[in-house]
C-alpha cells in the first residue's frame, strides 16, 4: 500500500472540508473495497478521510412510511434490524446476502453505492424501490445517482449521508451469486411502489438499470408468467470469465421471474 | 504518524503507526500476537479474522487506525487466564476441527461470532457462516461438527474455570 495522510474527522463539516479541493483524497467508509484496492496499489490517494468517527452517519430510523439508513451503517446491522425487517423485509434479506459475514460486519451502505460496482447488490434495491440518496448538499433520486460503471453523480466534495427508502407493497430481490465471491452475476429487485411496479437489474450491465419492458408486463399484477413472452437482448451486457453476455441475458429473465414469484 | 489507542484482549494499548498499517500488522508485528494469520492477503481467506467490538472482521481489510477506541479480541484472548480453552476451542480439539491448523484461528473467531449471533446453529447456517473462511486442506466436515458442538457448549454456558 502506498503511504497516505490519514484523517479521522468527527463532524460532517470537517469531513467535507478535508475532501473538498483535493481530488487525490479518498473517503473511507467500511473499507471492504477501498482497502483491498489500496493493498493492490490500484489507487494512490494523497489523503484518506475516514468517516468512522462521525456518529450521525450511522443508524436506522423509521420516518412515517420511509426507512432512513445512515451511510456508514454496516450490512449486518441492516440485515438484523427489526425495523428494516418490518418495513422492507426484502432489503434485510438483500443485506444478509452480501459478501460473507466479516464483510457484512464492516461494509457499509454508503460505501457500496458510492463505489457502484456493476455487480453490487445495493444499487438494485435503491433503483428498485425508488430510493433517494441524501448527501451533504442535496437529495438525488437513485436512478440519477448511478451514472455508469463505478461512477455516480457525486461531486468530488460531496458525501453521502443517508438513503431514504419509501416503503413498498410487495418486494423481493433474487440474485445468481458468483460461487466464489458472492457478487451478483445477475440480481433483480422487483417492487410494487407508489409509482407502479419497478424492476431493477444489477450485475448484467455496466451499471444498474430498470427493465422497463418487464415493468409494463407486470403492471397488471406480480405474476411470473407475465414475463414469459419477453426476451433480453445481450447486446451491451457484461461478459467476463464468469458469464457471457448471452448467459447474463438469460439470467436477467430467470432471476426476474424468481423475484416476482418470491414477492407474491 | 498517527497514534492508535485501543483495547487488545482486555489490555489498553497505544502505538504510533503509519496510516497504511493494517490491523493485522499492528497485532502481529507491533504487539507480537502472531496467532492471527495472514493467508491470502486479498480479503478472501479469513485466516486473519479477529473480533472488533464483538464482531468478526478481517484484520487484513481494516487499517489499524480504524480501530481507534475499539475492543479487539484475538485468538490469544479467547482462553481463560488459567489456560482453560474457550468452549469453541475445546470443540475444535475434541472433533479434530483442524488439519494443518493454519486457518484455525480465523475459523474459531468466526465460529464464536456465529454462535453469539445465532445462538442455536444448524449445519446449513454453519456452512454459510463460514463462507468467509477458507480451509486449504478442504476438510470442512470436522470443522462444521466442531462449530456445532462449540456453539452448543457456549449455549449451555460451560462454566469457566474458577480463578
Amino acid at each position: 500500500m502506498y503511504a497516505f495522510e490519514y484523517h479521522r474527522p468527527t463532524t460532517l463539516a470537517e469531513a467535507a472540508q478535508l475532501a473538498s479541493g483535493n481530488e487525490d483524497a479518498k473517503i473511507l467508509a467500511g473499507g471492504q473495497t477501498l482497502i483491498p484496492t489500496l493493498k493492490q496499489r490500484l489507487a494512490q490517494p494523497s489523503d484518506v478521510v475516514d468517516l468512522g468517527g462521525i456518529a450521525e452517519l450511522r443508524g436506522i430510523c423509521e420516518d412515517g412510511d420511509t426507512l432512513v439508513i445512515g451511510a456508514t451503517t454496516p450490512h449486518a446491522e441492516v440485515a438484523a434490524s427489526a425495523v428494516v425487517r418490518r418495513l422492507i423485509p426484502a432489503l434485510a434479506k438483500l443485506a444478509e446476502g452480501i459478501g460473507d459475514a466479516q464483510v457484512r460486519n464492516r461494509g457499509t451502505l454508503g460505501g457500496s453505492i458510492c463505489n457502484n460496482d456493476p455487480s453490487a447488490d445495493y444499487p438494485a434495491a435503491l433503483v428498485g424501490l425508488g430510493a433517494t440518496v441524501r448527501t451533504t448538499t442535496r437529495k438525488i433520486a437513485a436512478e440519477d445517482f448511478f451514472t455508469g460503471m463505478f461512477e455516480t453523480a457525486l461531486e468530488p466534495n460531496e458525501i453521502v449521508t443517508a438513503v431514504s427508502f419509501p416503503r413498498p407493497g410487495k418486494a423481493a430481490y433474487v440474485k445468481f451469486p458468483n460461487p466464489a465471491s458472492r457478487y451478483a452475476t445477475v440480481g433483480v429487485f422487483v417492487a410494487e411502489t407508489g409509482g407502479g411496479v419497478r424492476v431493477a437489474v444489477t450485475g448484467a450491465a455496466p451499471s444498474v438499470y430498470r427493465w422497463t419492458e418487464a415493468e409494463q408486463a407486470l403492471s397488471g399484477g406480480l405474476n411470473p408468467a407475465a414475463l414469459d413472452g419477453l426476451t433480453v437482448d445481450p447486446d451491451g451486457l457484461n461478459a467476463d470469465i464468469h458469464a457471457s453476455a448471452e448467459y447474463r441475458a438469460s439470467l436477467v429473465k430467470v432471476m426476474a421471474k424468481r423475484a416476482v414469484a418470491a414477492s407474491a | 504518524m498517527p497514534t492508535v489507542s485501543l483495547q487488545v484482549n482486555g489490555k489498553s494499548v497505544s502505538r504510533e503507526v503509519e496510516g497504511r498499517t493494517l490491523l493485522v500488522q499492528l497485532l502481529r508485528d507491533h504487539l507480537g500476537l502472531t496467532g492471527t494469520h495472514v493467508g491470502c492477503d486479498t480479503s478472501q481467506c479469513g485466516a486473519c479474522v479477529v473480533h472488533v467490538d464483538g464482531r468478526s472482521v478481517k484484520s487484513c481489510t481494516m487499517l489499524a487506525v480504524q480501530a481507534e477506541g475499539a475492543e479487539v479480541t484475538t485468538i490469544e484472548g479467547l482462553a481463560a487466564a488459567d489456560g482453560t480453552l474457550h468452549p469453541m476451542q475445546a470443540a475444535f480439539r475434541e472433533h479434530h476441527g483442524l488439519q494443518c491448523g493454519f486457518c484455525t484461528p480465523g475459523m474459531v473467531m468466526s465460529a464464536v461470532d456465529l454462535a453469539q449471533t445465532h445462538g442455536q446453529l444448524d449445519e446449513t447456517t454453519v456452512r454459510e457462516g463460514l463462507e468467509g473462511n477458507i480451509c486449504r486442506c478442504t476438510g470442512y466436515h470436522n470443522i462444521v461438527k466442531a462449530v456445532l458442538a462449540g456453539a452448543e457448549a457456549m449455549r449451555a454456558g460451560v462454566p469457566k474455570a474458577a480463578e
